[in-house]
């Protein structure tokens, strides 16, 4: 069972005494002392798991379907909820992120959010927790959504030389998708969680990656190698998998774009699990239970 | 039958002006009368492409209303005014020669008085001096339909309410045929399988203080503020049957390979630059008029405000053909885009493609990188 980040340093296995010796000198008052508290995270344990790869793929000069590879994570704690306008907000009040579309209330997620947006976000959280926050890889993202992530992936076979059929495929599995759920951001928690307890995956906000999009071919032994990256365009996950160019904060239908995209953009982050996380966290605890025990 | 010449020449002044207030011209049109039940756009009622019956009274009901509507993803409301419930209106289809007879009808619901000119239509502002009605009462118009082709027809209540009755999105079609059907240039018959209506509209959704669309309570709340946006003539929308995407996802207009389709497009308000993506015009009346020999082979074809258009094409190739107005910034980020979804097998000769994307080749290119 996942447990959560907090949960499992109260149990952790840092040494007790070094950890409140760590925790009573972060919590000395310091001018430049990190202020902002930290996420709700929910950590996840290494683990093995069959990704199905980003990016297009051909195999003999034609488009074939993307393979599926054993892939292994390391540990590391995710963000329980998107982040949401209320955190963005504080982010826009320090002057280190754009100010953004932020007439709705404060526990809705954070939406039209560049990649760049995000990634200025995970920026200004490291500086003001010191720690390193930064989006998931896509492969990090599909292990974090469980069984929410959804193959979005068509089998390409006979067909795959059928540029119309490749179209009204897409078209159609993109239409239903869309049409699941109407686009008005909900409070946090309306999708429900999933297994490892973290809040609306794949509901009706998209998630930014920090991978790339990627070329690649399958070899005749049905070996993947990547011949292109096109860091521009980032891949996007939530209720299907998509590629946007990084800047693009709304993705919209129309023009030559005859597919639906995203209904909104928004995003978490990831946290590597470090000592100084740890430590941190477990600061941030002491601190917690010390100010309840004031009050 | 009494014809106005024989009126003129056989009558006094006296006679004719007794004639002409007469209404005693419905018992002398003895013509077969046929009811039409409209169907809302992009489809259209049946009808004959070519016929071979007589003229005959043909019987519309349009019933106006007044009701808030959201024209975007982004749930925006908006004040909308239509005929039937639909924006646009729906296409009436009649035949050269055929009488049309209109119902009108301004349900007690609805706030202003209503009425319509059909551009199709000969004096009387096109009708609409003769059809202005308040909430709680109905009218009956009947005009001969004497010119071919495909018209607005639209609301024409004076003043500051015409343009703001237009752009709320109370316009729609009359298509008049040829009674022995559409001809190309050389006077050959063309026939269509199904065809599209599709109505251009700009909206002007006013603005707070803060860039926010407003709303409002009732359509008077929203006039003066309306009218205020639509006097810079910067559209916040421009969307094909009235919201953005009305016509795109499950709502897609289909089609099959090998099939051919007659596109009606009218803008009642602005001009337009209709294009259909990876497809063509085959034979276009820009100007909408079928006694003019049509254009053929069109890659973008312009919609006059107050005007509609008709375009003929058979699919060549399966696949999604978006339909925009191809001032992009309009289709993209106003909303001014359908699809087409064509079924059907895929013809190499006409286009494949022939290396898929990879790397641009150098005598330095080295093998690829593993993912894994």
């Amino acid at each position: 069972m996942p447990r959560t980040w907090n949960t499992r340093l109260e149990f952790g296995a840092i040494p007790a005494a070094a950890a409140v010796m760590a925790s009573l000198m972060l919590l000395s008052p310091r001018p430049v002392a990190p202020g902002e508290p930290l996420p709700d995270l929910v950590e996840l344990a290494p683990g093995s798991f069959q990704y199905r790869l980003g990016g297009d793929f051909t195999r003999g000069g034609r488009p074939a379907t993307a393979p599926i590879v054993a892939a292994i994570t390391h540990a590391f704690a995710v963000m329980r909820h998107q982040v949401t306008v209320g955190e963005y907000r504080r982010c826009v009040d320090a002057g280190a992120c754009r100010r953004g579309d932020e007439a709705s209330a404060a526990d809705v997620p954070m939406v039209k959010i560049s990649w760049w947006d995000a990634a200025g976000y995970a920026a200004w959280l490291s500086r003001s927790t010191g720690m390193s926050f930064r989006l998931p890889s896509d492969e990090e993202w599909v292990y974090v959504a469980g069984s929410r992530f959804r193959d979005s992936e068509r089998p390409r076979g006979i067909d795959s030389r059928d540029p119309g059929k490749r179209a009204l495929d897409r078209y159609e599995q993109e239409t239903a998708i869309r049409n699941e759920t109407d686009p008005e951001p909900r409070p946090v928690g309306h999708f429900g969680a999933n297994e490892h307890g973290l809040l609306d995956v794949a509901g009706n906000v998209w998630e930014w990656t920090d991978s790339c999009f990627a070329r690649g071919i399958i070899d005749a032994d049905g070996e993947p190698s990547t011949t292109t990256v096109d860091c521009g365009v980032r891949v996007v996950e939530g209720r299907h998998r998509t590629y946007l160019t990084d800047f693009i904060r709304d993705a919209r239908a129309g023009g030559c774009t005859a597919g639906l995209p995203p209904s909104n953009l928004g995003f978490r982050l990831v946290l590597d699990d470090d000592w100084r996380g740890r430590l941190r966290a477990f600061a941030d605890r002491v601190k917690r239970a010390l100010t309840d025990r004031t009050i | 039958m009494l014809s106005r010449r024989t009126a003129i020449s056989g009558g006094t002044l006296a006679g004719l002006a007794a004639i002409l207030a007469k209404p005693a011209f419905t018992e002398d049109l003895m013509l077969p009368r046929q009811k039409i039940e409209l169907v809302a756009p992009p489809f259209v009622h049946p009808h004959e492409q070519a016929t071979t019956q007589g003229p005959k009274i043909m019987e519309f009901r349009l019933v106006t209303e007044e009701k808030e509507i959201v024209i975007d993803d982004d749930g925006t409301k908006f004040r909308s005014m239509n005929f039937n419930g639909s924006i646009p209106g729906p296409m009436m289809v009649v035949h050269e020669g055929d009488y049309v007879e209109l119902t009108l009808v301004n349900p007690a619901t609805n706030t202003m008085p209503h009425n319509i000119d059909f551009h199709a239509a000969t004096g009387a502002l096109g009708g609409g001096d003769l059809t202005l009605i308040s909430p709680g009462e109905q009218v009956v118009l009947r005009f001969k339909a004497t010119r071919t082709g495909v018209f607005v027809y639209h609301c024409i209540p004076g003043g500051p309410m015409i343009p703001w009755h237009i752009a709320s999105g109370m316009s729609g079609v009359m298509m008049v045929l040829p009674r022995d059907g559409l001809k190309d240039g050389a006077g050959r018959s063309l026939h269509y399988d199904r065809v599209y209506d599709i109505g251009e509209n700009d909206f002007y959704v006013p603005r707070d203080k803060n860039g926010k669309f407003k709303s409002y309570a009732s359509h008077a709340e929203a006039f003066f503020d309306t009218l205020d946006a639509m006097r810079r003539l910067v559209p916040t929308h421009v969307v094909f049957n009235g919201r953005v995407g009305a016509l795109t996802g499950e709502n897609a207009m289909k089609a099959k390979v090998g099939e051919t389709i007659l596109i009606v497009h009218s803008q009642a308000d602005r001009d337009s630059r209709v294009h259909l993506i990876g497809g063509h015009g085959d034979y276009v009346w820009e100007t909408g008029k079928f006694s003019n020999p049509p254009e053929i082979n069109l890659e973008t074809w312009f919609i006059r405000a107050g005007s509609a258009a008709a375009a003929l094409y058979t699919f060549l190739e399966p696949g999604i053909y978006p339909y925009v107005n191809h001032r992009m910034i309009e289709a993209v980020e106003l909303g001014a885009t359908a699809h087409f979804k064509v079924e059907g097998p895929w013809n190499d000769d006409l286009m494949v493609q022939v290396k898929a994307p990879a790397p641009i080749q150098t005598v330095e290119t080295v093998g690829a990188t593993k993912v894994h």
